[in-house]
Parts: structure tokens; C-alpha cells; sequence
């Protein structure tokens, strides 16, 4: 097996040696390594296929910004985690990776008939193509692209590692630990302020810290050990925290920032367990600094995306740092100084390596050491093309014209094993443009830069533009200073040395014979984008660079554009004939690298996924073998099977129970707020329909509340408790809204108001019973009590004692049937209930829930606001104008009640549905029409609530229908799939229209 | 995510809030004496404003107080926060 780690550095720990497979096959690489370096120093490059054309792809960087080397990790359905980065992916004993986006294997791929067939399939190909028949779309091509297509596999069953949350403030944020942001760390820090540090990578010190040129020195020392000094004196202040494997996914308003911390990723199998994976950094800052530095830009040539082909930089990185040469016969291709950097150290280690350089000459003392060293270079030459299937294996390179636009003389090819490009740099603006920043351009060197820093928000280093040492020290001290407003003296006489200069001849499309639409300029290696996919766009009239980018999908991979958006953007430039500055640049969105979900969401999976309210009789409804309803946050028994029943079956006999005996309903979950204060009856009159000021002491009434538009918002008994005392209740769903809604009327509107609103929903306990046989059943639980429809009438209210704890018990009834609700303090809820269970025995006094309470209800043609309701309904709508008050001069929804469109006559209105056939069930939603020939059929409203009455023996429905109210006795028609079902609508009260029973 | 300085419990979290549109729309003294439109007037149309907005929030997962907020739209800055009943600060008219 090659061998290309060709030297020691102290970053590799060469007596660990770690095995981890690729794609099946094992291989070694040391701790300290990526997956990315370890693959190098084995010798692959190749490491997956390009999206569309299936093109062999290799490793390119050294970083986030990596669009190729990314593969699924793992097997395991639970633990599968696809499009990681390799270049990121620190190396762990046991680690499997595999390369995604290849079928059957990355050597031989099936896909890669899409690169001889590319032609064809120009930008927009899937729009264009895949359009017809549009049946087609969902059942054939869909399927077919996803099965060639995707990328990596998600996995399949719940993640069973641990994350975690954590919310912190400090005053000053440092994003990025290059030599910028260590300095602004200590700057921040030794001035008292309370300082986070976080850095993606393992170790601060950024791109500096591998540096050895001599060249670049700082005090007289090599930049990388004057830079390990910084950071050994950082990491004692008792005021920075640093995190590292820690990157910033998202910089939102008011200096809210989340950070990923990576806690074992990079650890082997068994030290994962039970440790948390990741951290969700919730950090609020008074002050951000952002140092998150720059990336080195690709250059756009014919074949330009061949393995073997990466970052200059990145060459220097895997080199210098983790002692990999990613080739033996390595070429060079720049339009700035920086690649120069690489050769030098290149040829230090033995790598035999040229240059290939945009520019007609350049003189810096970087280049002359190059020149002295005895390293030819071509200027003024260009790359033209590349050859090599798998890997490159050669290129050719022409002469460029004077005007930088043509190719010039013969074309010379050059051998190699590995290609390293530098188009200059790009700085990092994601996290200010993230925070609401805007960009300013600079045209020398066509970057980006971030504009007017806001007073809580600043960049420093090369992501704000500054790109030699001695400019990133010096602006980097002058800016913290005045943005902290400190007066640090630390780096006054520091000494930089530094011969880099920032001279770049910047070409977007580098010129070639060949005619464009013969090349394959790649812009855009994960997508595959390519020059001429751009320029298609722009002659099909695309402008926006925001439509420039969906159409070709450039920047639209899992890399979000790093590499290819300034390309993109500068060949709109140049084939529009504008200046880039005035083209903006598409939207920096988070996250800047990609999150995965259980970080998001951390510790709110499984029974922590939301807020789960019980009753205190819960406990009793489970044992009792309950199936519950989710009603808001509140878990309701919603049937009780006995002996296998299914659920229509427990429902028909719980609602026979109810009527022919006694029924029992835990009705805790209604709302409950307590009203109290001298104005309490004039703040409901105000905001029921209904009249209040008359209501005696000890009487309940049902009161129906409106929108300020005059739409059914809730409704609810309330009771007079005293004088200046009311206990309102609400719908279970409605409650927290109602409450917050009073609040609002009271604290805005009505601040005169002498009332006091209290939630009291959790502090009660509601037992109801209802049926003929509830009086006897309440005289065995209170003795006591008087219970003679004289003493305690149907809508009243006693209290008296259970057992000494006080009961309030209220007459009112949701069922039509003579009812009786016992409320209790929650604490004594579940003996309550046991006790009401074990006196109603001789009863059968029968459990019900929501379902058979709904049913109960609808036979009494009593509404559910949320289910014969929408907001958009009126009381009239409703057939109940008898609960609007004609006398009171105002209550909330009032003036809406006589407005055009609520006056209408054919609004849709509340009526009864009886079918044709008894025994016919109508769906709930079901549309309503009255002729099913006309086209298109004219829809009249829809059934709100539909069940079968075993009290009644046939099929009841509640609907809403356009001018419902005038068409009793009316046939109608429900459409349904497969057969229409005839209907009469009827009176909304389908049993005891006189309400005989509730006095029964 | 904002940070609010509610007028009763000092700087929290946007996530304990919850905004309630425009504010200063007084509800009128006697609804019954005004026009279809005019009613609609109160109840449908609100501002939209790219720039200074004077807005209504209430500290729902803490004290429930109910207060405005002048914000610029265009940036989200919250330039001042008075409780109910007081005075808009007449810099931001």
C-alpha cells in the first residue's frame, strides 16, 4: 500500500495508530488525522461521484467548504448519518465510512453514462424534461431520479444518542480562532470582559499554525510559534472560555447565536456511550467579533474537477500540518502569492512541484525564495486542460493573451500526479450577512467584504479583506480597541514580517480554445454546475442571481455554495457586461454548516416531545382501560372498551347508559378562571352576548363569547359564587387563549375595571354525572343536601362537604339529561371519582368519554365550538340569536353583528341532517350540494358532527349550510366517493325538544 | 430573536413574549353609533410600516402584562418600551 505520509509533525501522534474502513476496506491512518488526511496518506483521492454526470470526484479542501469528500458514516439503521465531510471527520478507531452517490461502487459507476451523455442534459433539464405528462412525475420519473440521484441514505430508525441544550451570555463573542480572533480573545478578555472563544476545528490557531516559512515571521519567531505562544497565554485568563469543535451555525438578531459543539464524534464506539453527542449553544453576547477568516477560491478551467485536482492551500495543510503530500509530482496553478507558500514547503519536504501563475510576473520575497529555490514557473499561463480518468494524471497549459481574454502559442502538457489551484481568497461574510450585515466590493481583487459594522458587531482578520499578517495583526488591535473601547497596549510593538503581497490577477472563466459549450468548466463540483450551464441561463434570460442559482442549482448543494457562488457570480458579471459589485450576492442562510436534527432539538424527544397534562382521575381511566384523546396538551378517556368492544360499540353503549341511567364524565380539563372584584358582572356583560347584572347568586348561566368580528370565539357555564365572585369555565382547548383575551380587554381597554382573573383549571377537579338516576346517586354522596328541583334547580350551584372536604356542586348539564357537576380541590380528585363510581353501582353508573359526551351533546343539538364552529360563524349562524342580549349597549363582537356581510341571509348556517337511510353514518367534512349534475357542482357547506343515536336508532348530523335556516324539510345530497347518500335537513334538536329530562 | 425590556421584569427572552399587532387602535367608546366602514376601520385595517412601528406585546410566560414597543421593522431595533396607558414617546412620531 502507498505510503504518502512523508514526515513527522506534532499535530499526527504517529504511536496511536487508528483502523477505520472505507467502502468496505481497511486501511490505518493516526489520531490526530481527518478521515480526509488519513485517505491521503493511502493514497485516494477518489471518493465519489458528482450529482448529475456521475463524474469521479476527489478531495478538494481541507474544511467546511468541502463539496466532494462527503460520505455516510455507519451502518446501523439507528446511527446512519449521511453527508459528512471528510475533511471534518476527525479519525476514531472502528470508524466506517462510505462513499455516497455511486452505484454499484465509486470505481465503476452506472451514473457516469450521464457525463457522455451530458450534452443532453443541459441547466434546467429536470424542468424542461420531466414536465409531461404531468401523471408521469409522481409515479415514474420521480422515483427514477431519486433512485439515481440522493444524497446518502438517512437513517431509519430513531437516534438513540443524547443532546443537550445550553443557554449562555457572555459580553464579547469570538467567532473563529485564526490569529485574529485569539488576539481579539485576549484583548476582550484581559480587559475584564467575559469572553467566549469558539473555534470549529480541534485546536485554535487556524492557518497560521502549521505556517513555516520563514518569510513570515512575528517577533523574530515563525508566525506558527509565536502564534502557540498567544494561545498557551490565552488559555490562562480566568475570563475567556474557549470551545472548541465548536462552529456557529446561525447569527440571528440581537446577538443571538446557536453553536454546534461536537462532543464525540470523534471518539471510538465505546467511549460514545452514554456521553451526550452534541451541544446546542444558545449564546446571547453584548458584543460579537467575527474572525471566521477566509476560503481559497477554485479556479474555472476545462476539466477542473479531476481527483487529484484540490486547493492549493489545502495541499499546504495536509502537508504541513498532518505530514501528507497528496502527490509526488504536484503542479501549482495561481493568480496570487499564496500558492507560493505551498511550493516552497513542498520543495523543503522533497516534493518535486512547479507553478503555473495568471500573472505576468509578481516580485515579492516570497517569490524570489520560489525563484532562488530553483522552482519553475510559468507566468502569464494558464491551465487549458486536464487528463486522467480517476485521477489526473497530466495537463496542458497555453500562454495568455495581453489582454488576459484568449490563449496565445503552442500548448505545453505537463505531467503530474496532482493539481493545486488558488484562485485568491474569499473572506467569510455568512456571519455578517447572517446578523443583517451588508457587503461592500472591492474590485482589486473582486471580493466581498462586510460593510458599516454595526456597535455591536465587527470583522476582523481575512474575513474582513485583510489578507497579510501584518495587516490582520495591526487593524485587527485598532479595531478591538475601538470597539471595546479599551485601550490595549499588548501588540504595540510587535514586529511582523511579512512578504506576502496581495496581488492577484483575477480571471472567472479562464479563456480556451475549445468553444464553451465543449468544456466542462465546473463551477459548482457537488451540483455540478458549470460555466456554461451559467451562461445558458443568462441567454435564456435569467437576470437575478438569485433565479441564476435555483435554475442551475448553483450553491444549492450541501456545501451551500462556498466554493462556487463568487464564480457564479462573477461570469454573470462578465457575460452581463455589469459590475459584479452591483449584482449582490444570494442569501447567506443558516446554518453555515450543515445541523443535525437531534441537536435542534435536544432533549424534547420521547415523552419529552411536549407538555402532557392529566387529570387526577388519570390513573383511574387507565386502570379502568381508557383509550385517551389528546385534547390540547390534556390527555381525555375518549371511550371505555369492555370485553373487546370496538370503539363504535363502547360508544353506543356508554350514550344508552347515560340516558336510561347515569353516566359519569371527568370534566377537569374545562377551563376554569376565577373572577373576582366589584366590577365582575359588568366585565361580563361586556364580554358575553348575554346579560349578567341579573343573575342571582347561586346561579349558573351559559354565555357564548364573540370576536370583536362577531364570530363564536368560546363559550362556557359560569356561576355566581358571590356578590363579586364568578367561576367562569371555558372549552378545554380554549382556555389559556380565553384567559389571555380577557387579560387583553382588561389591561387595555378596561383598565377602570376593578376585576381580578385567576386560571384555576389545574386546581379543581370535575366529576359530572348525568342520567335519571344522578339524584339518587348525588343523595348518597351528600346526604345532606337538599336536592328538590325547588332547593337546587337546574342551573345552580350549592356547596357542601364530602368527607369534610369542601364539594362545589352545579347543576347544569351538557347533556340534556337532569346532571350534576362535583368540583373538589384536584388533590382529592381520584377519590372523588372512586367514591362517585362506588355509589353509582347499583346504578350502573357507566364511565363515558369525549366521544360518547360529543354524541350525547349532538342529540341535544348543543354546539362544540372548534367543531361546528370555524371563526367564522355568528351566533345567528348558529340558530342561537336567543343568547344575544338586544338591550346591552355593547359587549365585544357586538357592532360586527349587523354588518353587511354578517347580516347576510345566506351565510352558512347551523342545521340538522337526517338521512334517508337511518342507518347511514355521514363523514364529518363531508361536502353538502343540492344537485349533483350541474358543473361544476355548487357547493353548499359541509357536516360538522355525525353519529349514530342509539337513543334515538338512526344516524344525527350537525351542518353548516348556505341558507340552512330556511330549508328544513329540504333534500339534499352528499357526495361521496363511490354513491351519494340523500338527505333531509331538520331542527338542530334531534331528542327532548322540550327538555323534559333535565328535570326528569 | 429580540431581546425585550418588559416595563415590570427587565430584559427576556423573545420566547417569553407574544406580540399583539399594532398598537394605540382604541377600541371605540360607542361601536353602535359608527358606519360599516368605520367599524371596519377599527377592526380590519393595521399598518404595515417598513420603519419606526408602534407595537403591542405581552410578557405572556412571565408577568402577562400587556406594553408597547417602538420598533424600526427595517432592522428590528427596539427603540423604547412604555407601558399601557402611558404616552408615546413623541421622538418617533
Amino acid at each position: 500500500m502507498p505510503n504518502y505520509r512523508i514526515h513527522k509533525t506534532e499535530y499526527i501522534d504517529e504511536t496511536k495508530r487508528v483502523s477505520f474502513k472505507y467502502d468496505g476496506k481497511t486501511y490505518f491512518g493516526y489520531e490526530g488525522d481527518t478521515l480526509a488526511s488519513a485517505l491521503l496518506a493511502n493514497g485516494i483521492h477518489l471518493v465519489g461521484r458528482s450529482f448529475k454526470y456521475h463524474r469521479p470526484r476527489g478531495i478538494i479542501s481541507c474544511g467546511a467548504e468541502e463539496p466532494n469528500a462527503i460520505c455516510q458514516i455507519g451502518s446501523k439503521k439507528d446511527l446512519t448519518e449521511p453527508n459528512v465531510r471528510a475533511t471534518e471527520l476527525e479519525l476514531y478507531e472502528g470508524l466506517e465510512a462510505s462513499s455516497q452517490n455511486c452505484w454499484p461502487n465509486v470505481k465503476f459507476d452506472i451514473g457516469g453514462i450521464n457525463n457522455f451523455i451530458s450534452p443532453l442534459i443541459p441547466a434546467g433539464f429536470y424542468y424542461k424534461t420531466f414536465m409531461w405528462p404531468k401523471s408521469f412525475w409522481k409515479k415514474v420519473y420521480e422515483p427514477l431520479i431519486r433512485l439515481s440521484a440522493g444524497l446518502g441514505k438517512s437513517p431509519t430508525e430513531p437516534d438513540p444518542d443524547i443532546y443537550d441544550h445550553k443557554h449562555v451570555h457572555y459580553d464579547v463573542l469570538v467567532i473563529g480562532g485564526g490569529v485574529s480572533g485569539i488576539i481579539a480573545a485576549k484583548m476582550a478578555a484581559k480587559n475584564n470582559l467575559k469572553t467566549l472563544l469558539v473555534d470549529d476545528k480541534k485546536i485554535l490557531g487556524g492557518s497560521t499554525i502549521y505556517q513555516n516559512n520563514e518569510n513570515i515571521k512575528i517577533d523574530d519567531k515563525l508566525s506558527s510559534e509565536w502564534l502557540k505562544n498567544e494561545i498557551q497565554e490565552i488559555k490562562k485568563l480566568s475570563n475567556l472560555t474557549i470551545k472548541t469543535r465548536t462552529s456557529i451555525a446561525a447569527y440571528h438578531g440581537y446577538n443571538f447565536l446557536l453553536a454546534k459543539e461536537n462532543l464525540t464524534d470523534h471518539l471510538p464506539e465505546e467511549k460514545k456511550k452514554n456521553k451526550i453527542r452534541q451541544r446546542l449553544w444558545k449564546i446571547r453576547a453584548k458584543k460579537v467579533v467575527i474572525a471566521t477568516g477566509s476560503i481559497e477560491r477554485p479556479l474555472v478551467f476545462n476539466n477542473n474537477d479531476r481527483p487529484g485536482i484540490l486547493l492549493s492551500n489545502s495541499i499546504n495543510k495536509y502537508l504541513d500540518y498532518y505530514g501528507v503530500t497528496c502527490g509526488e509530482n504536484i503542479i501549482l496553478f495561481t493568480n496570487n502569492d499564496s500558492a507560493y507558500e505551498t511550493s516552497i514547503s513542498l520543495h523543503k519536504k522533497g516534493i518535486k512541484n512547479l507553478i503555473v501563475d495568471l500573472r505576468k510576473s509578481a516580485s515579492s520575497e516570497l517569490i524570489k525564495q520560489a525563484e532562488s529555490l530553483g522552482i519553475k514557473i510559468y507566468f502569464n499561463h494558464v491551465v487549458t486542460n486536464t487528463f486522467g480518468y480517476r485521477k489526473i494524471n497530466s495537463l496542458e497549459i497555453m500562454k495568455l493573451s495581453e489582454d488576459g481574454n484568449t490563449t496565445v502559442g503552442n500548448k505545453i502538457r505537463l505531467s503530474c500526479d496532482c493539481l493545486g489551484m488558488s484562485g485568491g481568497w474569499t473572506p467569510m461574510v455568512h456571519m455578517h450577512t447572517q446578523s443583517g450585515g451588508k457587503l461592500d466590493f472591492r474590485d482589486e481583487d473582486q471580493v466581498f467584504l462586510p460593510k458599516e459594522n454595526s456597535e455591536d458587531q465587527i470583522s476582523v482578520g481575512s474575513c474582513n479583506g485583510d489578507f497579510d499578517l501584518e495587516n490582520i495583526i495591526d487593524k485587527t488591535v485598532n479595531k478591538i480597541n475601538k470597539f471595546l473601547e479599551i485601550d490595549n497596549q499588548d501588540y504595540q510593538d510587535t514586529n511582523i514580517i511579512c512578504s506576502k503581497e496581495n496581488d492577484t490577477r483575477n480571471i472567472w472563466l479562464l479563456p480556451n480554445k475549445i468553444p464553451l459549450g465543449k468544456t466542462k468548466c465546473f463551477i459548482d463540483f457537488q451540483n455540478d454546475s458549470t460555466a456554461k450551464d451559467i451562461k445558458l441561463a443568462l441567454k435564456e434570460g435569467f437576470r437575478s442571481i438569485e433565479h441564476v442559482k435555483r435554475y442551475t442549482t448553483t450553491g444549492m448543494a450541501t456545501d451551500q455554495g462556498k466554493l462556487s457562488n463568487m464564480h457564479a457570480l462573477g461570469i454573470i458579471a462578465d457575460t452581463a457586461g455589469v459590475k459584479m459589485g452591483t449584482l449582490g450576492t444570494t442569501t447567506f442562510r443558516p446554518p453555515f454548516t450543515p445541523l443535525t436534527f437531534g441537536t435542534l432539538v435536544g432533549r424534547n424527544v420521547g415523552k419529552f416531545f411536549e407538555v402532557v397534562r392529566k387529570t387526577s382521575m388519570h390513573e383511574w381511566h387507565v386502570e379502568n382501560n381508557a383509550e385517551f384523546e389528546n385534547v390540547g396538551q390534556w390527555k381525555r378517556p375518549w371511550y371505555y372498551p369492555k370485553n373487546g368492544e370496538n370503539m363504535h360499540d363502547a360508544v353506543q353503549r356508554e350514550s344508552k347508559a347515560a340516558r336510561d341511567s347515569a353516566g359519569i364524565l371527568d370534566a377537569s380539563t374545562l377551563g376554569k378562571i376565577d373572577i373576582q372584584g366589584s366590577d365582575a358582572s359588568e366585565f361580563l356583560n361586556r364580554v358575553y352576548t348575554n346579560a349578567w347584572s341579573k343573575l342571582a347568586i347561586g346561579k349558573c348561566r351559559y354565555g357564548l363569547m364573540l370576536n370583536e368580528d362577531g364570530m363564536v370565539y368560546d363559550d362556557g357555564v359560569t356561576t355566581r359564587i358571590s356578590e363579586n365572585h364568578y367561576l367562569m369555565t371555558t372549552t378545554t382547548g380554549g382556555a389559556a387563549n380565553v384567559l389571555s383575551k380577557l387579560e387583553d380587554y382588561l389591561q387595555t381597554e378596561w383598565p377602570e375595571l376593578d376585576v381580578y382573573l385567576t386560571s384555576v383549571t389545574d386546581h379543581y377537579s370535575t366529576a359530572s354525572i348525568c342520567g335519571p338516576n344522578s339524584k339518587k346517586i348525588l343523595n348518597k354522596l351528600f346526604p345532606n343536601l337538599d336536592l328538590s328541583d325547588e332547593n337546587f334547580p337546574h342551573m345552580s350551584f350549592k356547596e357542601d362537604k364530602l368527607e369534610n372536604i369542601n364539594c362545589r356542586i352545579m347543576r347544569i348539564s351538557f347533556t340534556g339529561e337532569q346532571s350534576y357537576e362535583i368540583n373538589i380541590e384536584s388533590k382529592y380528585g381520584h377519590s372523588l371519582w372512586k367514591m362517585c363510581i362506588e355509589a353509582g353501582k347499583e346504578f350502573n353508573l357507566t364511565p363515558y368519554g369525549t366521544e360518547t359526551m360529543h354524541l350525547l351533546r349532538a342529540e341535544k343539538g348543543f354546539i362544540i365550538v372548534g367543531q361546528d364552529t370555524d371563526g367564522t360563524m355568528t351566533p345567528s349562524d348558529l340558530q342561537m340569536d336567543w343568547i344575544v342580549s338586544k338591550k346591552k349597549f355593547d359587549f365585544i363582537g357586538k357592532r360586527s353583528l349587523y354588518r353587511s356581510d354578517t347580516v347576510r341571509e345566506d351565510r352558512k348556517q347551523l342545521v340538522g341532517l337526517l338521512t334517508d337511510d337511518p342507518k347511514e353514518i355521514l363523514e364529518e367534512g363531508a361536502q353538502i350540494v343540492s344537485d349533483v349534475k350541474s358543473k361544476p357542482i355548487d357547493m353548499l357547506g359541509h357536516v360538522t358532527s355525525s353519529y349514530f343515536s342509539p337513543n334515538l336508532n338512526k344516524s344525527i348530523a350537525l351542518a353548516v349550510v348556505r341558507s340552512g335556516k330556511t330549508m328544513k324539510g329540504q333534500k339534499l345530497i352528499i357526495p361521496m366517493e363511490n354513491k351519494n347518500i340523500n338527505v333531509t335537513v331538520s331542527d338542530t334538536i334531534f331528542l327532548d325538544k322540550e327538555n323534559k329530562r333535565l328535570n326528569a | 430573536m429580540f431581546l425585550i425590556n418588559c416595563p415590570f421584569c427587565g430584559e427576556r427572552d423573545q420566547s417569553e413574549f407574544s406580540s399583539g399587532g399594532e398598537a394605540h387602535i382604541v377600541r371605540p367608546k360607542q361601536p353602535t353609533e359608527l358606519s360599516d366602514d368605520e367599524w371596519a376601520e377599527y377592526l380590519f385595517m393595521r399598518k404595515n410600516i417598513k420603519g419606526i412601528q408602534f407595537e403591542r406585546w405581552n410578557h405572556v410566560h412571565g408577568c402577562r402584562k400587556w406594553f408597547n414597543v417602538v420598533r424600526d421593522t427595517s432592522n428590528d431595533k427596539i427603540l423604547s418600551v412604555y407601558k399601557m396607558g402611558e404616552k408615546p414617546p413623541v421622538n418617533y412620531k
